[in-house]
């Protein structure tokens, strides 16, 4: 009988039907007796001195139970942890609520404790804090100049590392260049904006000294760890539980203050406590993502070869880090070979202090930036030597047999096939015909631009010596004496489905069915230990633990078999899900009928220990390098400078896919949100740190009117770096995007002269350009 | 504080009667006091839709009707969607198409879908999207989504 084999196949997501119905539970949803709710204040100023804090009012207040500022706990909970290293790095004292200075708009200053959510809002008002403002910067390359307000004054200035990449001999490269093109990019920042913000609840069991923290987090387990080294609370007597997460995009791979807060309130309390993060505060208190302005420079042989790239960029950190800040802009460096041969490449990053909420990882992390940087450029490249985009692109890739391709960066791309995803790119997009359209339509002044990218990204992050806290992910197969199979991963998804995709892993390896696994994850009392997700980690770390877990039992349950069928294991044969001796398949038993007598353990091989469960650590020895080609159409409207996206295709390479209809829903979700940075998002603060962005009717999210049908397809060039051949598909949509829609809009505007735009390329934007080339024009 | 005042609504065919203050979010009166978690708080603007159920048979947004405004009135929440253990065609089509990632937006959003079928029993994906508009998702990209719309219009049309 053949297994039918379930990977690869489309299955239907086994966490969806609690989901549709209103079923889940999401940290707000967790309801325990007596729980009190908190709310924070935060500052109104980007950067002003505390003179004092008033509290007795609000203490009074209807509801209130307790009311604590920075002064009250600064000794009782150690500072908001930053993991990423950096010999440069300077770790300004980032504490859970400001003590004598607020240092961003949204800066918590004090948190109230009542009986419900709207007494203790309620109470926020009764707090009196006396600030003397202090001036304030919050341009990031203004941080950098002579003369800038210093934010943390213990440094002569806002430089919080710095970090430098240097290959080869850029100079000579730069020499013997035909031509250098130069370009100031912006990546502006973006706010991650999960639909269900943050929140936390807190439980500390007085008795059993016990405290557990369920929170919308994307690592609970590195959240233990640092949750009892800032409380100092045993590890062993911390159980953080990640329940239903709605949605992270990186905002919630992270260790936030109002963790710790909430935590040592229900400590102190001997009571839960939660606190649910308002859309607000979410704009103003949860991470940012990208924050980066560039200049890049590349130098170019005249038939388009690449001889070298530097990128000199100032990386906006924000007032503080958080935990894995200074670890971004390095990625961007690590990046910057794109999906080329560069033999030089040179990056010098600045990390700055501003008066701002911090950036950290956010959808790509650093990665978007490098192929914004090596995309645009290329264009502008093509455009400049009147090669056709995709020419230059071919002229300069990697060729298959360069596999595994080592990059001028030090990384090593473990597989890939460029040329085939961009040839299947370039016949679905009908790209020879769309070029013909295009210069039709220009003839009746309608502007169509066509923009590539092809992308290369890094994931399956990684191996543990790349990573700040470990790049190894677990877990655990275990049979039940009933033959139903329990997965723990210490993968925590928040909307991946792995629920799904690792029980179709496990499933076929152990020859059961689907609906007999349930995959358990997020709570680390029950999955003893784990990294997370993110860093499109999930399956090709994760789920290649889950796998050789599954192997092990596999392998221990032939030796069970062996033992009962009375024969020797290396004569049995696993076929159908059952053991059987060669030869004779009806006396077959299966792993579900063999976990019983694992547990009875009474007619076991010599000294094996009882039970069928295995765990494994999977240790990568490389990250997977994704890749893919994204083409995009556009039309640009020069009189309201409006752009549509007419059509959209996205071919990707993740290597060997496990659930398609789960890929095409990350890849989908992932271009939405790279269009929105090409288009829409954007976070703005205003020169006194005011945030102007603070709210959805301000901050531009895609929505289902604004997007096209995207059209995807895939080529599949397995990773040797891990059994399953799987690479990772969480960030690819996004980091091939953004350059593909920009790159699209300035073709569309070249007969305007355009060359660049910065992002968003929101309609006043290219209105402008376009009134002020007509105004040349007329002009003659 | 404000003195509460007794209100009665039928959500999802069920009376339900408590003592509220005025203030009272339509969507915390769900939530907390009747405890149906289903429906979703995203922005508390009326913005983002994931707090959307049917009062009297329009979608609303409850983050920002006062619970007070519906007393003596009919709401559906994502909850009474379902026949008992039968999904409705709405749900079993978001699942189907993979219509949800995280799950979030999803009751407001299959609400607002709801609507939306109840008026145009045959919509074409412009309408959807323009239907939809009010909802968002950060996961989907709503492509999957305009699928699953499609799909459950086709299952409630041949029901009739």
């Amino acid at each position: 009988m053949p297994l039918s084999r379930l990977v690869g196949a489309r299955v239907k997501r086994r966490e969806d039907p609690r989901l549709v119905r209103g079923l889940a539970h999401y940290v707000d949803d967790v309801r325990l007796p007596d729980t009190l709710h908190v709310a924070i204040l935060r500052s109104p100023h980007a950067h002003a001195r505390i003179r004092s804090i008033r509290v007795e009012e609000a203490s009074k207040a209807p509801g209130v139970v307790s009311v604590v500022t920075g002064i009250d706990i600064r000794d009782s909970i150690g500072p908001v942890p930053v993991v990423a290293q950096n010999p440069t790095l300077r770790v300004p004292l980032h504490t859970v609520l400001a003590v004598d200075k607020v240092c961003y708009v949204g800066d918590g200053v004090a948190a109230v404790v009542a009986q419900d959510s709207y007494a203790a809002q309620d109470a926020l008002d009764l707090i009196q804090v006396d600030y003397e403002p202090l001036p304030v910067v919050s341009d990031p390359e203004k941080a950098l100049a002579p003369g800038s307000p210093v934010i943390h004054s213990e440094w002569p200035d806002n430089v919080a590392f710095r970090w430098t990449l240097k290959q080869g001999n850029l100079a000579k490269a730069f020499r013997d260049a035909y031509r250098i093109v130069k370009q100031h990019l912006v990546h502006q920042r973006l706010a991650p904006i999960a639909i269900e913000g943050r929140g936390v609840l807190a439980r500390y069991l007085p008795g059993e000294k016990e405290l557990t923290v369920w929170s919308s987090t994307q690592i609970p387990h590195l959240l233990k760890t640092q949750l009892s080294i800032m409380l100092r609370q045993p590890e062993n007597l911390v159980r953080v539980i990640a329940p239903e997460v709605g949605g992270a995009f990186g905002s919630k791979l992270n260790v936030y203050a109002e963790e710790a807060l909430v935590a040592y309130l229900s400590r102190t309390l001997n009571r839960p406590v939660k606190w649910i993060e308002e859309r607000r505060e979410n704009f103003q208190a949860t991470i940012h993502g990208r924050g980066q302005v560039g200049d890049v420079e590349i130098a170019v042989k005249k038939d388009g070869t690449i001889l070298g790239l530097q990128y000199r960029a100032i990386a906006d950190i924000g007032a503080y880090h958080q935990l894995l800040t200074p670890g971004i802009p390095p990625l961007t460096g690590l990046m910057l070979s794109g999906a080329y041969k560069i033999p030089c490449i040179s990056m010098e990053v600045t990390g700055v202090f501003t008066n701002k909420m911090s950036t950290d990882a956010y959808r790509g992390a650093g990665r978007p930036e490098a192929t914004y940087v090596v995309e645009r450029i290329i264009d502008r490249v093509a455009q400049e030597l009147g090669i056709d985009p995709v020419k230059i692109r071919q002229k300069n890739f990697p060729q298959r047999r360069d596999f595994p391709f080592k990059t001028a960066t030090g990384l090593i791309y473990d597989s890939g096939n460029y040329r085939a995803a961009l040839s299947k790119a370039l016949k679905l997009a009908g790209y020879e015909k769309l070029r013909k359209e295009q210069k039709r339509l220009r003839n009746q002044g309608r502007y169509l631009g066509i923009g590539l990218s092809t992308y290369v990204e890094i994931s399956g992050m990684g191996p543990s010596a790349a990573m700040p806290a470990g790049g190894w992910e677990s877990g655990t197969v275990r049979v039940e004496p009933t033959g139903k199979v329990t997965v723990l991963t210490g993968t925590s998804p928040h909307g991946q489905g792995q629920e799904t995709s690792f029980a179709q892993i496990v499933a076929d390896e152990l020859g059961v069915d689907l609906d007999d696994i349930t995959v358990v994850h997020g709570d680390t009392a029950v999955v003893t230990s784990g990294i997370g997700t993110f860093g499109s980690r999930a399956t090709a770390v994760g789920g290649t633990a889950v796998l050789q877990a599954a192997t092990k039992v596999k392998e221990k349950a032939r030796k069970i078999a062996a033992n009962i069928l009375e024969a020797n294991p290396v004569d049995l044969v696993f076929s159908g899900g059952k053991f059987a001796v060669k030869g004779v398949p009806k006396k077959g038993i299966t792993i579900q009928q063999i976990a019983l007598e694992a547990h009875l353990a009474t007619n076991l091989p010599k000294r094996m220990e009882p039970g069928l469960s295995a765990t494994s650590v999977f240790e990568p020895s490389n990250f997977t390098f994704p890749f893919g080609t994204h083409i995009c159409v556009v039309e640009v409207d020069p009189k309201s400078g409006e752009v549509t996206v007419k059509k959209y295709i996205a071919v990707d390479d993740c290597g060997k896919v496990i659930n398609p209809l789960l890929v095409d829903g990350q890849i989908h979700g992932g271009i939405a949100q790279g269009i929105g940075q090409a288009l829409w998002e954007g976070v703005v603060y205003d020169e006194n740190g005011q945030l102007l962005t603070g709210s959805l009717m301000d901050y531009a999210l895609p929505k289902a009117k604004d997007l096209p049908r995207l059209e995807l397809a895939r080529t599949e060039t397995p990773t040797p770096v891990n059994p399953l051949g799987a690479k990772g598909v969480g960030e690819s949509g996004t980091i091939g995007s953004t350059p593909a829609v920009v790159n699209a809009v300035v073709d569309a505007l070249a007969p305007f002269g355009v060359v660049h735009i910065d992002m968003p390329l929101m309609p006043e934007k290219i209105w402008r350009l376009c009134r002020s080339k007509d105004a040349a024009d007329r002009r003659g | 504080m404000a003195a509460t005042r007794r209100i009665t609504i039928n959500i999802n065919g069920v009376s339900t009667s408590h003592e509220v203050e005025p203030r009272l979010l339509l969507v915390h009166y769900i939530r907390d006091m009747v405890g149906l978690t289903g429906t979703h708080v995203g922005c508390e603007t009326s913005v983002c839709g994931a707090c959307t159920v049917m009062l009297n048979g329009a979608a609303i947004k409850s983050c920002t009707v006062l619970a007070v405004q519906a007393d003596g009135e009919e709401v559906l929440t994502i909850e009474g969607l379902a026949q008992g253990e039968q999904l409705h065609p709405l749900q079993e089509a978001f699942w189907e198409c993979h219509g949800l990632q995280c799950g979030y937006c999803t009751p407001g959003m299959i609400l607002s879908a709801y609507q939306l079928l109840l008026r145009l029993p045959r919509p074409t994906e412009k309408e959807i999207r323009h239907g939809i508009e009010g909802n968002l998702c950060r996961c989907t990209g709503y492509q999957h989504i305009v699928d699953a719309v499609q799909q459950a219009a086709g299952q409630m049309r041949a029901r009739r």
